[in-house]
């Protein structure tokens, strides 16, 4: 009877030991496989490209021009186009995100709290080019005779929003990307601020302090650093998006100071030219662009990354939730 | 702790986003895998009927060669609607998106009709010429004929057929003036070069006597993604304006002088409609479609002529005699009263020497079909039909298409 209890216990281990190690072998062979894709994309852009890299060096970078009849290619106007949207719509987002998520943790009633954030996150459910549309039939218009003309009256003096107003352009495309990435930010941000302890709050208001008090020297500094890795993710989207941006951008490849004017970035003129792509060292040039746009997304990782880092050591932040 | 692990893991989703959209960057070869896939399919599938049919008809005689298929050799000028038993029963292509509405429908019909199922991926010409080149598919579709080097690197044999013939048209947005306006080719290069920049320009006030034309910006809109429409346009300005020649040129995409750029036909169109003062170019069935409003355009007879299948129909009909062999030929500004000058052709490319006879046989008798009969769907598409002429320049392409140096049609 003991002989065979000790049998059952003997196999049902051996029986788990024989799943521990399945199941580590298929986490590895999962994330080895995610490995192996980020290196084989990255040896095929390079591959791909190589005719334009052989040919441009690093003029590429450098060179505004992009006229495909007399072969001639360069990437510094969509650079400039990706980074600007990108700018503008972190910055809008984040504002916007970070207000709503305070409001839905911290100030709005509790049983408003859940459907407010679906709300939010719904907008993440609309397909892009829908977006697109809406940009063009709707926001664009707007811009152009109603926000354009208000920044150009008031803030004129700043070469930033000087210049004709179109409706479409810079603007237009990093408010559109903003909106994109405002679910992204505020349910990030909402989770984070959420995630900060009760205890601390209470200590706070113990102390005497105002919300805002308590919002501003307890809340934000504790959460700032999942704030921060918020804004990389939709950082990460914005660069990236191609279509809605693609139809309110203008795909005019040009470096100006004026936010209203036009721009084009590098996913757009990527999906607006492949398909007609009609020789080689074209369709490499676009090759390379996705490259380039590849490396822009891996140097913002990293430089956050660090920023976290930096910011996370000695904040209250890192203590165990 | 909580907050670091959460981090991570943002910056390892951010990671994913980047390399989706390397992904998407990568697309080209994914779609190669996939048509390389749906061919070997297509292909099976065929030499799994053909094996049937042939078992149960006459074996081993699967070509038009066959006395007893009842298209055997065809009378010269009249070659019957569906391929002869033994045909391959799937086709694959590729290319224009311009062509897509009328390929649509022609390619249903001929399925109904004759069981043979035509796969046809509208990915832009560009990526039709690649897959042609790389055999993926049986023929690409293309609004911008194959230079040399393209044609050597599909296997230097590469025939060219027009299948049809599309009108750019040249829409506007002027508040208060509902129509009539009317341009030449001269003062189009020049508004699209930047150079006439206000709607009550002398040029323009000199040839639209009647019209109010306000003093107001002109702002000019083309098309952001490469494409058949900006082709022939770039091609007519090319030909009407040496300054465009020089310092533009004809392209599917080109770096345009002035102007924003939309995406697609409805980014265009939805530009134009937005900007008071707009100007944008168009597929006709788009522009009909849509009721835009569309400029009346001088041609090389000196009259002028309104965007119209018919139109482009007599633009063909009028660069006939001046047409090259190949048919590889741009005829913006054609001759003719009623031509209208930005107009241009649709090409199916095929090498004429096949290699495998049963999908030879069928690939011949679509297009024989598309080039004749088929043309009569393309009118109701706002496509124009081919003219007469040009279908007997078609059969004559068609009749070069070979099987091991073996012509598949009677000469």
């Amino acid at each position: 009877m003991a002989q065979a209890t000790g049998a059952r216990e003997k196999l049902t281990r051996s029986g788990s030991g024989n799943g521990e190690r399945l199941f580590r072998g298929v986490v590895t062979a999962a994330a080895l496989l995610v490995l192996l894709i980020v290196a084989g994309l990255g040896v095929d852009l390079v591959w791909e490209s190589r005719q334009s890299i052989a040919r441009f060096g690093l003029g590429f970078l450098s060179s505004q021009r992009w006229d495909p009849v007399h072969q001639r290619f360069g990437a510094l106007p969509y650079i400039f186009g990706t980074i600007v949207t990108s700018l503008i719509a972190i910055a809008l987002a984040l504002f916007i995100g970070v207000g709503a998520a305070l409001c839905l943790s911290e100030i709005a009633p509790e049983r408003l709290q859940t459907p407010l954030a679906t709300l939010v996150e719904l907008l993440a459910a609309i397909p892009s080019v829908v977006y697109g549309l809406w940009g063009i039939f709707v926001l664009a218009p707007c811009l152009r005779t109603t926000v354009e003309p208000f920044l150009h009256n008031t803030l004129g003096f700043i070469p930033l929003f000087s210049g004709p107003q179109i409706g479409i352009g810079l603007l237009a495309g990093g408010v559109i990307l903003a909106i994109m990435i405002l679910p992204t930010v505020a349910a990030i941000s909402r989770d984070v601020i959420r995630a900060v302890p009760r205890e601390q709050r209470e200590a706070a208001y113990a102390l005497g302090a105002t919300r805002w008090e308590v919002i501003s020297g307890v809340v934000l500094p504790y959460a700032r650093s999942g704030i921060l890795g918020a804004a990389i993710l939709g950082l990460g989207r914005a660069l990236g998006e191609t279509i809605a941006v693609t139809m309110v951008i203008g795909g005019r490849p040009q470096i100006t100071h004026s936010l209203f004017s036009l721009g084009y970035t590098i996913a757009a003129v990527i999906a607006n030219e492949f398909t007609e792509a009609t020789y080689q060292l074209y369709l490499s040039s676009l090759f390379e662009l996705g490259l380039i746009l590849l490396l822009i997304t891996m140097i913002l990782n990293v430089c956050a990354r660090l920023l976290v880092w930096r910011i996370t050591r000695g904040s209250p932040g890192t203590v165990t939730v | 702790m909580r907050p670091t692990r959460h981090l991570a893991m943002l910056s390892a989703l951010a990671l994913a986003a980047a390399l989706a959209l390397a992904c998407s960057s990568n697309n080209n070869n994914s779609n190669k895998n996939n048509t390389a896939g749906t061919v070997t399919q297509a292909a099976t599938q065929a030499a799994a009927t053909s094996a049937t049919s042939a078992a149960t008809k006459a074996p081993g005689s699967p070509t038009s060669s066959s006395a007893g298929t009842p298209a055997g050799s065809p009378a010269a000028g009249s070659v019957p609607m569906c391929p002869p038993g033994g045909s391959a029963n799937a086709l694959t292509g590729a290319g224009s998106t311009f062509d897509n509405p009328l390929f649509s429908k022609l390619f249903d019909v001929y399925n109904q009709q004759c069981k043979v199922q035509v796969n046809y991926q509208s990915i832009g010409s560009g990526g039709g010429i690649q897959q042609l080149t790389q055999k993926t598919v049986q023929f690409g579709a293309t609004d911008a004929p194959l230079t040399d080097d393209q044609i050597k690197a599909a296997g230097g044999d590469v025939l060219h057929i027009p299948v049809t013939i599309g009108a750019v048209p040249v829409g506007y947005n002027l508040p208060g003036v509902k129509s009539g306006v009317k341009l030449t080719g001269d003062i189009l290069a020049k508004i699209f070069l930047g150079q006439i920049t206000k709607w009550n320009d002398p040029a323009l006030r000199a040839i639209n006597a009647g019209v109010n034309l306000p003093d107001l910006d002109i702002a000019v809109v083309h098309r952001s993604d490469g494409s058949g429409t900006s082709f022939i346009l770039t091609s007519y300005l090319a030909a009407v304006s040496p300054d465009w020649k020089s310092k533009v040129g004809a392209a599917t995409s080109v770096e345009w002088p002035v102007g924003a750029g939309g995406k697609g036909s409805e980014g265009v169109a939805g530009l134009v409609k937005q900007t008071p003062g707009g100007i944008g170019y168009f597929e006709l069935a788009y522009a009909v479609q849509n009721n835009i409003t569309v400029a009346t355009l001088q041609n090389q007879a000196g009259k002028f002529v309104d965007p119209t299948a018919d139109g482009a129909s007599a633009a063909a009909a009028g660069a006939i005699a001046n047409l090259p062999p190949d048919l590889r030929a741009v005829f913006v500004n054609a001759p003719g009263d009623a031509s209208y000058p930005i107009s241009g052709f649709s090409w199916v490319a095929i090498n004429a020497g096949q290699s495998d006879p049963k999908v030879a046989s069928s690939l011949v008798y679509l297009l024989w079909w598309v080039t004749h009969d088929g043309q009569k769907y393309a009118k109701d598409l706002s496509y124009a039909p081919l003219p007469d002429q040009l279908q007997k320049l078609d059969e004559a392409q068609l009749k070069k298409v070979a099987v091991g140096g073996k012509p598949l049609l009677a000469q």
